[in-house]
């Protein structure tokens, strides 16, 4: 069976790879947002050293790293689902002895795979060569950035989940698809760090997970979180990762029974 | 031992209701109304192993739902459903191991990859050992000649190439049911006449059980010995084919082709006598129709008895896909309602027996 997940894997990248052209355009695409940000933060730092905890340089660092990480984790899989459930094809899935959301899981960690190495690494080095981006010295902080990338792309794929499979009960589910994106990319920090909030709104991103998308291990690679707090962040992701498996669980158990294939 | 044990099986769903205008839909928007619809109405059938069990009905009478019950890909309102022994919603990653499955309308192959690494992932998924994979594949592979399409993307299939994948892929595990809704579905005749034999086949070598919805009445004709009638959510008829038709079959037709247009009460006065016989004609050829009380060669012996210049004569059993038809527009093929038509088949006039 795990070779059958492995397999997923595979035949994900390997279609990702045959499309490859489609996501050249993405690495210039990323490239220019980070352009953009570094720019403007520039021009908001002005003569400032440091605005919200952050200096110029862990800010350009802070952008590059965030839009590369959102690079490896951000995938298709809630309109994915949301789309197998509106056309019945979710039905064929049903037949098989394997668990649906453990496949899309798969997909989803297939074109991960796929980004990391074809988007996000050449991605990252024309980066480096254009803006004063200072990357980690110490290989500890890269190996345990590392494994918070992997439980960012994990939250963020269980979020996206939650999210599809609410086609299950609503008709069409495309506007909160939309919403959530927005929301996502915004609460995770990837657009403006969370500490740059106001008090009450970043107070409550502490109760919400999204900060364990991006902000946090953001801040670790970085440098800002270290020692000690770098592993009371990787604890919170994996807290967050236990804690949203409850709800899916359940979203899942209903929609068994909710399940009205569409078509016929 | 029985394959599948039906018992008051029933499927709701509640449909959200779409109000009228711009007005229904604010309305909509704040509080929706539901339609409950009952598509499945408590049914109970049984099917032993080893049978080919036709399941017909016209569109929407709930074939397809009880088919997704059966595999366990819905969950029933109420009833009893026992497939190989599992109730398949509870135990579905088990139970599904044991069946096969073809939707004439969905794929279940991957569609970007080639047919044989869709059969390869279907190995590791049903952890089929490799050397019983390759003995399998071998041998479908060569009854269904699908050698030259095994590295074709999926996508690049043609509706019989890929209908003919689909049965390959539903039966690598080697289950011992087979679920097929509507296989034939678009399919041209020599595809068609190629996967009924094959069906048929590994019924007789394996002891498969099939259970096959269809809208073409020569799959049944061809494959089944039994035949379940759903309409409206309701088993209708449950019995052998044959059965079927001799009860609902209330007689033959006779044309005759005629030298020179004959008069109509010549014709009616040769077959004065034997009841329930009626004519019409229609330039030089004509047609009897004659109830089964009536014997054939009593009525021809008649007619051409009669010195009318008979240049042909053909004799038409009703197919069955006028019965059905004729079923599906009654809507009913009860034992009580079979019968008492049968009583009354004398009187039915004749216009409900059409040939096309």
């Amino acid at each position: 069976m795990a070779s059958a997940y492995l397999d997923l894997i595979r035949i994900r990248f390997l279609m990702m790879l045959a499309y490859r052209v489609n996501y050249y355009s993405g690495i210039a695409i990323y490239a220019i947002n980070i352009g953009a940000y570094y720019f403007l933060w520039k021009a908001i730092y002005g003569t400032q050293t440091e605005l919200g905890g952050f200096t110029l340089a862990q800010m350009t660092t802070y952008v590059a790293v965030s839009w590369m990480a959102r690079a490896f984790y951000f995938n298709n899989l809630d309109r994915e689902i949301a789309n197998e459930i509106r056309d019945g094809s979710v039905a064929i899935q049903f037949i098989r002895p394997y668990s649906y959301l453990m496949v899309k899981l798969m997909q989803g960690f297939g074109e991960g795979i796929f980004r990391l190495l074809l988007f996000m690494v050449p991605g990252m080095i024309i980066v480096c060569l254009l803006f004063p981006v200072r990357l980690p010295t110490d290989p500890g902080v890269w190996a345990l950035y590392l494994v918070m990338l992997v439980l960012s792309f994990l939250i963020n794929t269980q979020i996206n989940m939650l999210a599809g499979l609410f086609a299950f009960f609503v008709e069409n589910n495309e506007g909160m698809l939309r919403m959530k994106r927005v929301l996502v990319d915004l609460f995770s920090g990837v657009i403006i760090p969370i500490s740059f909030f106001p008090g009450w709104l970043a107070d409550t991103m502490k109760w919400l997970p999204f900060q364990a998308i991006t902000y946090l291990p953001s801040s670790v690679f970085t440098g800002r979180t270290a020692g000690g707090e770098a592993y009371r962040v990787l604890g919170l992701q994996v807290v967050w990762f236990l804690a949203l498996l409850i709800p899916i669980a359940l979203v899942w158990r209903q929609a068994r029974y909710r399940l009205f294939v569409q078509g016929g | 031992m029985l394959a599948i044990d039906v018992k008051d099986l029933r499927k709701q769903f509640s449909v959200q209701k779409n109000r009228e205008g711009l007005g229904g839909a604010l309305k909509d928007l704040f509080k929706r109304e539901y339609n409950q619809i009952t598509a499945v109405k408590d049914i109970s059938f049984q099917i032993p192993q080893g049978e080919i069990c036709g399941y017909i009905g016209e569109n929407g009478a709930g074939k397809s739902t009880t088919i997704k019950m059966l595999t366990g890909i819905l969950v029933p309102t109420a009833g009893h459903l026992r497939v190989n022994g599992f109730i398949p919603h509870k135990e579905r990653e088990k139970f599904v191991r044991g069946i096969g499955v073809v939707f004439g309308q969905r794929s279940q192959l991957w569609w970007d990859i080639g047919v044989i690494e869709s059969f390869q992932l279907l190995r590791k998924v049903y952890r089929v050992p490799e050397a019983d994979f390759k003995q399998r594949l071998d041998e479908l592979v060569e009854r269904l000649q699908l050698s030259e399409l095994l590295n074709r993307p999926v996508r690049k299939l043609s509706l019989g190439q890929r209908m003919r994948c689909e049965l390959v892929a539903s039966l690598l595990h080697n289950p011992s049911i087979l679920f097929l809704d509507e296989p034939t579905i678009g399919l041209d005749i020599m595809v068609k006449t190629e996967i009924r034999d094959f069906l048929k086949k590994i019924n007789r070598e394996q002891g498969t059980t099939i259970l096959l919805t269809t809208h073409d009445l020569q799959d049944i004709e061809a494959l089944c010995s039994r035949v379940i009638m759903l309409d409206d959510g309701r088993i209708i008829y449950d019995g052998g084919l044959d059965e079927l038709k001799s009860r609902w079959s209330k007689g033959r037709e006779v044309h005759f082709q005629f030298g020179e247009r004959p008069d109509l009460t010549v014709l009616r006065n040769l077959t004065e006598g034997l009841p329930g016989v009626a004519w019409s004609l229609e330039e030089l050829t004509a047609a009897m129709w004659l109830p089964h009380a009536v014997n054939v060669s009593d009525a021809l012996a008649r007619v051409v008895g009669g010195g009318v210049d008979i240049r042909d004569i053909k004799i038409i059993e009703t197919n069955t896909d006028e019965i059905v038809r004729e079923i599906y527009q009654s809507g009913t093929a009860s034992k009580e309602a079979t019968e008492k038509l049968a009583q009354s088949s004398d009187s039915v006039s004749k216009e409900t027996v059409h040939h096309g």
